[in-house]
């Protein structure tokens, strides 16, 4: 559905996107996962032909997004990154809006957003300015559905909203998915990962890696340990001390920890008790897709 | 086209739902109406004079009388030496000392020359040299009248005045025309520019680009809904100009109506323009803030274009709100018609078609 080939964009002489390339299935959920100003708004510019790339070529349903812009236009929908509907309209003025500058009613599509309608509607004649957080992403959503569209772009979509309601948006792209919309999503949440089909992990306009989240989780193939004692910040500094210790990074209330040679966890420990650390624990635990995103970021 | 008639109603409504802009829109002509035609007038009147007379005559009682009765006048202190009325000038409290000689009665009598003395304070150009020409005339048909042995007024004869358009020199009547470009030239101007940049600083222009909307469409909703203001706010200007200055066009509104709206194109178009290349509404309110100063003063509105120096004359050309004005005071005060000013209609029309153009050229949906 989405067919990507070595796009790259400069801005000046910053390289916002070094040559990026991959492509999404219809009814896919794909994920593009990174930290902030790792080129995530731009690839999704390019994409909705709101930007050209400097190089490369870009495809959304065999349409070119350079050539063919305004059918592309037709069939897409985009939720950037920030709120940006009308803040003084309405909810049903902002949605009438979209609905009819695609020549489209809200009456025929209902069906598409009633779930997450229902949850705004109560609201319907309060400005969108003076709507909550989430319930302005919903909005939001919503008039990014309302036309049908083929496709979703969704920049962003859960930043600065709260876990219940970020956990209702990602159920409600579920159904979107089910109902065959091919969805194009980016977050700089590392939870969120294992609810795409597929993610591409983007450091520095980079992929560092394209694959479903249990095929990432699997390639990083190394014993990785939790860590913790009373006093976190000098474990910290005294693991990376040790030769032994081949990573060691804050997560959480506790460190992650990968070692150079398993074998010596046992005289880790006793080392650290040596330096005077107190309840030290260091145990397996679980491999997360930002564990991996640190590997890879590394390698 | 389809989406046209959603995104004008769109725009109406955030105009409604503004807290600042409606009021804007209406109190601004009405301002400009009401109160500056009163104010901002070239006519220099009371100018103050200071007297030092040192011949204390019945001849020179006879001159301060002639000059107490001019209302250009106003006599507020006499002094006794120069350097006391100097004071006054220095304290801003005299525009003109004005001194009679001693034995400016015996001298005039005798037939001997005699010699008064105007000193103008010329902070103030046009007060200064108006108010010493005044005087001098003032002076001057006094000493003739008493060489010539009259005491009492006779008929002076020589000239008869006539002034064409406006006869009384009525100077709001020269006024009111032009302060209803200034009304347009503000309002249809800044408006649409403040319009799209507030849209992209807001954001909101991005979700609005990626519609199948053309930009012709998504222009013409953000001019329309202006032109339509513009034309209103025209309307209303005219029948205040009616009600409170009891003027009316010498021509026809439809001159007048017509060139306003070549003239509202122009406005717009530059409008968009200047939206186009401003990143945010600071820099687009500071970049019309500075042509529509350069507009009032260049455009003739205040000053006549004759007597600019002739660099500043080729300037007006592409001043282009001095068609406009050209329009306004040609049809409102001279009553001339289209064929007689058609020059102006045709500049201004070509504005309008390369700024309006320009404007469409420049909005890019894509960057």
């Amino acid at each position: 559905m989405i067919q990507v080939n070595d796009i790259g964009k400069s801005y000046g002489k910053v390289e916002a996107l070094k040559g990026i390339s991959f492509s999404v299935d219809k009814g896919e959920i794909f994920g593009i996962i990174g930290p902030d100003g790792a080129g995530k708004t731009t690839a999704f510019r390019i994409l909705t032909t709101l930007l050209l790339a400097d190089k490369g070529e870009a495809f959304v349903d065999k349409l070119d997004v350079k050539r063919d812009f305004k059918k592309i236009r037709k069939m897409i929908g985009y939720m950037p990154g920030h709120f940006s509907l009308y803040p003084d309209l309405s909810v049903e003025e902002n949605l009438e809006l979209f609905a009819s500058v695609f020549g489209t009613t809200i009456q025929q599509n209902y069906h598409l957003i009633e779930d997450l309608y229902r949850h705004i509607e109560p609201f319907k004649t309060r400005r969108a300015e003076k709507l909550s957080g989430g319930m302005k992403q919903k909005l939001a959503l919503c008039c990014a559905l309302i036309h049908a569209p083929k496709v979703l772009f969704l920049d962003e979509p859960t930043t600065g909203v709260d876990p219940t309601s970020r956990k209702e948006f990602w159920q409600m792209l579920k159904k979107l998915k089910a109902q065959g919309i091919t969805i194009l999503v980016s977050t700089p949440y590392m939870d969120e990962a294992t609810l795409c089909d597929r993610i591409a992990l983007i450091k520095d306009g980079r992929f560092l890696s394209v694959q479903t989240p249990q095929e990432t989780v699997n390639r990083f193939n190394e014993n990785l340990y939790e860590t913790s004692s009373t006093d976190m910040f000098r474990l910290l500094t005294d693991l990376r001390k040790n030769s032994e210790v081949k990573d060691c990074y804050t997560f959480g209330a506790s460190h992650h920890l990968l070692l150079k040679n398993d074998s010596s966890l046992e005289a880790l420990k006793k080392k650290m008790l040596a330096l005077g650390h107190q309840d030290i624990v260091i145990r397996p635990t679980e491999v997360t897709i930002e564990d991996c995103f640190m590997k890879l970021t590394k390698e | 086209m389809k989406a046209l008639p959603y995104l004008i109603h769109k725009e109406v409504l955030q105009f409604k739902r503004n807290p600042f802009l409606p009021r804007l829109v209406i109190m601004f002509p009405l301002m400009l109406m009401l109160f500056l035609p009163w104010a901002t007038t070239l006519e220099v009147k009371n100018i103050n004079v200071t007297l030092i007379d040192n011949d204390h005559s019945s001849a020179s009682r006879r001159l301060i009388n002639q000059l107490k009765a001019s209302s250009y006048f106003s006599l507020t202190n006499v002094a006794y030496s120069y350097e006391e009325a100097y004071k006054k000038v220095e304290a801003s409290k005299a525009d003109i000392i004005f001194s009679i000689p001693a034995n400016f009665e015996k001298d005039m009598v005798n037939g001997k020359d005699v010699t008064l003395q105007i000193n103008a304070n010329s902070v103030n150009g046009t007060k200064g040299s108006l108010g010493s020409s005044y005087l001098s005339q003032i002076v001057n048909e006094f000493l003739t009248e008493m060489r010539s042995g009259n005491v009492t007024p006779k008929a002076t004869g020589g000239f008869t005045i006539r002034y064409f358009y406006n006869p009384t020199l009525n100077y709001r009547h020269y006024m009111v025309p032009a302060l209803m470009i200034i009304v347009i030239l503000m309002l249809c101007g800044a408006l649409p520019a403040l319009n799209i940049v507030g849209e992209k600083e807001k954001g909101t222009i991005e979700q609005l680009n990626v519609t199948p909307i053309s930009r012709t469409e998504f222009i013409l909703a953000k001019l329309i809904p202006y032109w339509i203001m513009g034309l209103v706010l025209l309307t209303l200007c005219f029948f205040i100009a009616w009600l409170v200055y009891g003027l009316v066009p010498a021509g026809s509104y439809t001159s007048l109506y017509l060139g306003a709206l070549l003239f509202i194109f122009v406005m717009s178009g530059l409008g968009l323009i200047i939206s186009n290349y401003s990143s945010n509404m600071l820099q687009a309110m500071l970049l019309m803030f500075f042509i529509i100063l350069i507009c009032n003063l260049m455009s003739g509105i205040f000053t006549p274009i004759s007597s600019m120096p002739h660099w500043a004359q080729m300037m007006t050309y592409i001043i282009f709100p001095h068609y406009f004005v050209e329009i306004m005071r040609g049809v409102y005060l001279q009553g001339n018609t289209i064929p007689e000013l058609w020059t102006n209609y045709v500049a201004l029309f070509l504005f309008a078609v390369v700024f309006n153009g320009w404007a469409i050229m420049s909005y890019k949906k894509q960057v």
